[in-house]
């Protein structure tokens, strides 16, 4: 318990935001300590210099004095001088005058520091004062001292050593909290990652990351998750709408073969017996049929094709599959046109985009044929280059088309909207379209041809051989 | 012709082994690669009928391994991976054909039937004859009786397909795959429906019908009742 405590609180201090202030802090001391002499010993020297420039401008005034009036002449100096406020202190002992004569009268005493540079301690007082002083003999006996205030310099000093240990330990207190204070935050919003992935993991693929919107690292990183968890949750919405919908649409089929081979089994009479084999079949064969569609989209989905491209010509290509389906489109009634259309170069899957091609196709003939609009025109079917590089394969029909609220819906797996539920199919021919054109890059589009569907299958930057199709996933 | 099957589902092996001889193919199995591969190698077989994924070794390279010593018995893949990817590197290892899981009985046998027959010793035919229905790979002229048929492009290749297999039931897959190059599922009869045509063309107002259906199975070209 306790050990974990400690773990807990290394590992805090062990995080990037600590270690880079306890850096800076071990950066910062020593830098501050060498600031902090220089700039006192550069100041202390100015201050001192100038001091000293005082003494000796006075030294050399009263020297003066001296020799123009005598020792007599002197004294008057010393004492108009003394009387001047905010200038040094002096005393000019004579032998003879009986007594100091300046403001420096009570007795003092040295008690420390040598040469020009000393500590006094008057008498009066007690208290302990650091001055620059000079003592000078003076001619015929007799003893000038001249002694300037350096208390004020001494504090000064100690004041600016003060600033700047204080200022730098402040940083650094600032440092560290801050460090803490972010050490914290990021703790707590991975704790908040770590706690949504558990959910997550646990069943509940609708919880999203927790973001702040800095558009920092960590929220840029669960952005990013967020749409991974996206990605996923849509992944697995359709497998289980697949699956709903594979129980659904295989089961009929199934039962139906079952009771197909239930009833072969009854039948006595040989022809019988072998007509209801032949059905459970064919019946068979639909179901496989299905499942093999299922199968490739789910892997066209799942980028699991290695989809090679070859170039060749996407215009023969499309009317290759055309003239497949006319003589289909003859027995149903309806004409088929193939718009002409120069020679295309493309890299494309030729087998995936001409199974598109052929759904498209199929589809059109199979919900035009008997609808009364079918005679008012031909099923037309066009290639265009794109201006992009890409090229849209367009086939359009004169059939009962698609209600706008129904387009989104017609592309999704083993929706088969309502009018077309009687027909036969798997009811997976446009969400096998619509694989097919994401794995060129491109998608599909359902317009209105008035009257009938126009179903628009684009494809992307056909002519470069071999390229990979670009993920153009956005994150946000 | 004789069949060996290397399948490791024994009772996939037995029906097909079972279907085989009852149309008059003798047919053997191998249970996994290893012996697959030594049988393949120590007995004349005219066909191999072989399962991508087996025990020990598997399909394709058995295939590679016999093609490398020059042993050049067709192959067909049975294999689950249906994709076109899938199917290029059966192709490219050395099988002669390719058939997705599951497949249908006579597709198999249409196709085994197809291979053995190529084994044979192919002369470079340029014309096939069945009956009075003469195919010339020359002229690209097609006669029924001493009268010219005209046929389009597609339908003369179409044809061609049927009369080279003359005798053998073809699968609206084989055409599709050897008339059209489409590995894919069409979803409508479409291969019925050019069938038809051609037959219209070729059969129509002749006593004797030469193109015929074979139900649940494919179509064949005989001279003689189906």
């Amino acid at each position: 318990m306790l050990r974990s405590r400690i773990r807990v609180i290394v590992q805090r201090l062990m995080s990037p935001p600590v270690l880079s202030a306890l850096g800076a802090l071990a950066v910062l001391a020593p830098t501050a300590a060498i600031l902090a002499t220089i700039v006192g010993w550069q100041v202390d020297r100015i201050l001192s210099e100038r001091t000293l420039d005082a003494l000796r401008s006075d030294l050399k005034s009263f020297h003066a004095e001296l020799y123009r009036g005598g020792p007599a002449g002197l004294a008057a100096a010393v004492a108009a001088r003394s009387a001047e406020r905010g200038r040094g202190s002096y005393r000019l002992d004579l032998p003879g005058s009986g007594g100091a004569i300046g403001n420096l009268g009570e007795p003092y005493e040295q008690v420390g520091g040598s040469g020009q540079v000393f500590e006094i301690r008057a008498a009066s007082d007690g208290r302990t004062r650091t001055v620059a002083g000079i003592a000078v003999p003076v001619p015929g006996g007799g003893r000038l001292l001249v002694v300037h205030d350096m208390d004020d310099q001494v504090e000064f000093l100690r004041y600016l050593r003060a600033v700047i240990f204080g200022g730098v330990a402040a940083l650094t207190a600032l440092a560290l909290a801050l460090g803490w204070y972010f050490t914290r935050r990021f703790a707590r919003r991975v704790a908040g990652m770590t706690e949504t992935s558990r959910s997550i993991m646990a069943g509940d693929l609708s919880l999203r990351i927790p973001r702040d919107r800095s558009g920092d690292d960590l929220d840029r990183l669960a952005s990013g998750l967020n749409a991974m968890l996206t990605r996923i949750e849509d992944l697995m919405q359709a497998l289980r709408e697949v699956s709903d919908n594979i129980a659904h649409d295989l089961k009929t089929p199934l039962t139906r073969l079952r009771n197909r081979a239930e009833a072969a089994l009854r039948d006595t009479a040989p022809a019988a017996h072998r007509d209801g084999l032949e059905k459970t079949i064919e019946e068979a064969d639909g179901l496989i049929q299905t499942f093999n569609a299922l199968l490739l989209i789910a892997r066209l989905e799942a980028g699991a094709v290695d989809a090679t491209r070859t170039k060749c010509d996407l215009a023969g290509l499309v009317s290759d599959v055309a003239e497949l389906y006319q003589p289909v489109a003859d027995d149903a009634g309806l004409m088929l046109d193939m718009a002409p259309a120069a020679p295309l170069p493309a890299a494309v899957n030729r087998q995936l985009v001409g199974q598109a091609v052929a759904n498209l196709i199929d589809n059109a003939i199979k919900y035009s044929a008997g609808t009364p609009n079918s005679a008012a025109g031909p099923i037309v079917v066009s290639v265009l280059a794109l201006p992009s590089g890409g090229a849209a394969i367009t086939v359009a029909d004169r059939g009962p088309g698609i209600p706008s609220d129904d387009r989104d819906r017609a592309t999704k797996r083993f929706v088969r909207l309502e009018q077309s539920r009687s027909r036969p199919g798997t009811g997976l021919g446009l969400s096998l379209v619509a694989a097919v054109a994401r794995l060129h890059g491109g998608g599909i589009a359902l317009e209105d041809n008035a009257p009938g569907l126009r179903i628009t299958l684009t494809l992307n930057a056909p002519e470069k051989i071999g390229s990979s199709v670009p993920a153009n996933e956005s994150i946000g | 012709m004789r069949v060996l099957v290397i399948e490791d589902d024994r009772e996939t092996a037995q029906f097909l082994v079972r279907a085989l001889k009852e149309s008059g193919h003798p047919a053997d199995t191998a249970a996994d690669g290893e012996t697959g591969l030594a049988m393949a190698r120590d007995s004349a077989y005219d066909v191999l009928v072989v399962d991508r994924m087996l025990p020990k070794r598997d399909g394709l390279s058995i295939i590679e391994t016999l093609r490398a010593e020059a042993n050049r018995t067709p192959a067909l893949i049975l294999s689950a991976l249906g994709s076109v990817d899938d199917r290029v590197k059966g192709l490219r290892a050395g099988g002669d054909d390719y058939l997705t899981k599951p497949y249908a009985f006579s597709e198999l046998l249409a196709r085994v039937e197809a291979l053995g027959r190529r084994a044979e010793p192919e002369t470079q035919t340029t014309r096939y004859a069945v009956g009075d229905l003469v195919l010339d790979r020359l002229s690209h002229k097609v006669t029924r009786g001493g009268e010219v048929v005209p046929l389009q492009a597609r339908e003369f290749r179409l044809l061609e397909y049927l009369m080279r297999h003359a005798g053998q039931v073809v699968t609206r897959t084989m055409l599709l795959e050897h008339v059209w190059d489409y590995h894919f599922d069409p979803q409508t009869n479409v291969i019925d429906v050019h069938v038809s045509r051609l037959r219209s063309k070729i059969d129509k107002g002749f006593p004797r019908p030469l193109l015929h259906t074979v139900r649940g199975a494919g179509y064949v070209v005989r001279d003689g009742d189906a």
